[in-house]
């Protein structure tokens, strides 16, 4: 006799350990299987985009330290740019490969909690690969306070370039960093891809088809995950990325587990790339200066560059003024949510936490 | 690298009805009027010498004379991308047909574009506030938004 169940809508957050934020879900279950899923987000919302049209451009840099709070670099990186793009500032070539070392460290450290959360959100291991990663993760920190000063809020750069070079000890402390990093991506790798535990939980769960991705404007990781080749770095080359080789890593099933093995072999690239980026900087200059109220002349810029969770990019809207008249933020977090209730729609309870967490949102940049 | 499709390239390619349709062009996007949106963009996505699948922006700017909603196209098979955009002069009940359902991606784009800019999108599945609470008072990203004292229990919404 098979059993009646019946729908039964249960409320996941806002306050819940694997939000990464304040993220509310309103899940319908039928028994165990989830048949409706509706995001409600905005408990984090500070009106970022509305601060920066009261800000000077140089102000900005600090709001969008807060938005990705675990990958600060790439948000200055992505406004700093767009401003120079809206001024026509030309930045020296030094200040162009620090900036790519240092959104490389950046990608490596946000994949690093992306993963290891995954696993955390698992529940396998009681913590072991979260704290791997978090080891690694923290000299990655520590290097980022000789840059500027600071671990996670940065501000390192500037439209222009960067605030100051970086010190001696810097390139001693990336030195061993980037020689010791394979082997513990390697141990890393070691507890994770061949875990019969994880490939049971992770393999054909929360399965995006290549299709739906494109048409949903899905991007970074979870657009690679489903096998499409597709990385601004490739694609459009800003900043001194043409002259260094890599190769952009892609899933083939857009599951779980693809999204997790992309993120783990983007680590091992961004190593490479660093790598070249420190045989080839150049000495000089790392800073064209810019007055701190300076006027962009009117117009309108959008650029974006790859964040390790996706495509960001601002769009500025100048009026001649020394704030922007309009500062909207792409931001990939909140694009790549558009999928959430497809991926979970069909997908059992215990599956939920874990679809949730191979996104890889941070709720400061969906809620803004 | 990646290249950008100017209005001058649009015009090669655009047929002569949709051309007429074009309001306005300036250096690096083509101006619409909101009622032809939908059937640019279905040209936009489906001509096989464009094959804009992906929008990566929808965002709205108010210039208080008008509202001008920017559409950022991309293509990733043929690695271009394009700007569009159209103007609404309405102020009291500003209104634009969704394009939600040509491409999935601007469905949360346009529910935040609702609710912080006030400007609604016909046809679009659940036109609701996103970021906001329902019953908030405004759109705080128009020019004319007053700002509220939330600690002040009366005013608060």
């Amino acid at each position: 006799m098979p059993l009646k169940t019946e729908p039964v809508t249960i409320n996941l957050g806002p306050q819940h350990p694997s939000t990464h934020g304040v993220f509310r879900l309103k899940v319908t279950f039928d028994g165990e299987q989830i048949v409706d899923a509706e995001p409600v987000m905005g408990y984090m919302h500070r009106g970022t985009e509305k601060l920066a049209e009261e800000r000077s451009y140089v102000q900005i840099v600090t709001l969008t330290d807060r938005l990705d709070w675990v990958s600060s670099m790439t948000n200055n990186l992505s406004y700093v740019r767009t401003v120079e793009k809206l001024a026509n500032i030309d930045v020296p070539i030094r200040a162009q490969y620090l900036r790519v070392i240092c959104s490389e460290l950046q990608r490596i450290a946000s994949h690093l909690i992306a993963t290891g959360f995954l696993m955390q959100e698992l529940g396998t291991f009681g913590g072991t690969p979260l704290m791997y990663c978090f080891r690694e993760r923290e000299k990655i920190l520590d290097m980022f306070e000789m840059l500027c000063g600071a671990r996670v809020t940065l501000s390192y750069m500037r439209p222009g370039g960067l605030i100051q070079d970086a010190p001696p000890e810097f390139w001693e402390r990336l030195k061993i960093f980037t020689s010791e990093m394979p082997g513990y991506v390697d141990e890393l790798e070691s507890l994770i891809s061949d875990n019969e535990v994880v490939l049971a939980r992770t393999k054909n769960v929360g399965i995006l088809s290549d299709r739906v991705a494109v048409d949903a404007s899905i991007t970074g990781p979870m657009l690679r995950a489903t096998g499409v080749r597709w990385d601004l770095r490739k694609a459009h080359p800003y900043e001194i990325y043409n002259s260094l080789h890599f190769e952009v890593p892609i899933g083939s099933n857009g599951d779980t587990f693809d999204r997790y093995f992309v993120r783990i072999n983007e680590i091992r690239e961004s190593i490479k790339l660093i790598n070249q980026a420190v045989e080839q900087i150049p000495s000089g200059p790392i800073r064209t200066e810019i007055p701190y109220f300076f006027k962009p002349p009117v117009g309108t810029a959008f650029s974006s560059v790859e964040a390790p969770k996706g495509e960001l990019g601002f769009y500025i809207v100048s009026d001649g003024g020394i704030s922007p008249y309009r500062c909207h933020i792409r931001s990939p977090s909140f694009i790549n949510l558009t999928v959430l209730k497809d991926l979970l729609v069909g997908a059992s309870m215990a599956d939920l936490i874990v679809i949730f967490g191979s996104i890889d949102v941070v709720m400061g940049e969906v809620d803004r | 690298m990646s290249t950008i499709l100017y209005p001058e390239n649009l015009l090669e390619i655009l047929p002569d009805d949709l051309k007429n349709s074009i309001n306005d062009t300036n250096s690096d996007s083509i101006s619409i009027s909101p009622s032809e949106v939908l059937k640019f963009a279905k040209f936009f996505r489906n001509d096989p010498r464009l094959q804009m699948e992906t929008i990566i922006s929808l965002t709205g700017v108010d210039y208080i004379e008008f509202f001008e909603i920017v559409y950022h196209l991309r293509s990733m098979k043929r690695n271009t991308s394009m700007i569009f955009c159209t103007q609404i002069f309405d102020r009291s009940d500003p209104n634009l047909p969704s394009v939600s359902s040509i491409w999935r991606g601007a469905d949360l784009q346009e529910r935040e574009v609702f609710d912080l800019m006030g400007i609604r999108f016909t046809n679009h599945p659940n036109m609701s506030r996103i970021l906001l609470w329902e019953g908030f008072n405004g759109h705080p990203l128009r020019k004319d938004f007053e700002y509220i004292d939330l600690t002040d229990k009366n005013n608060a919404s």
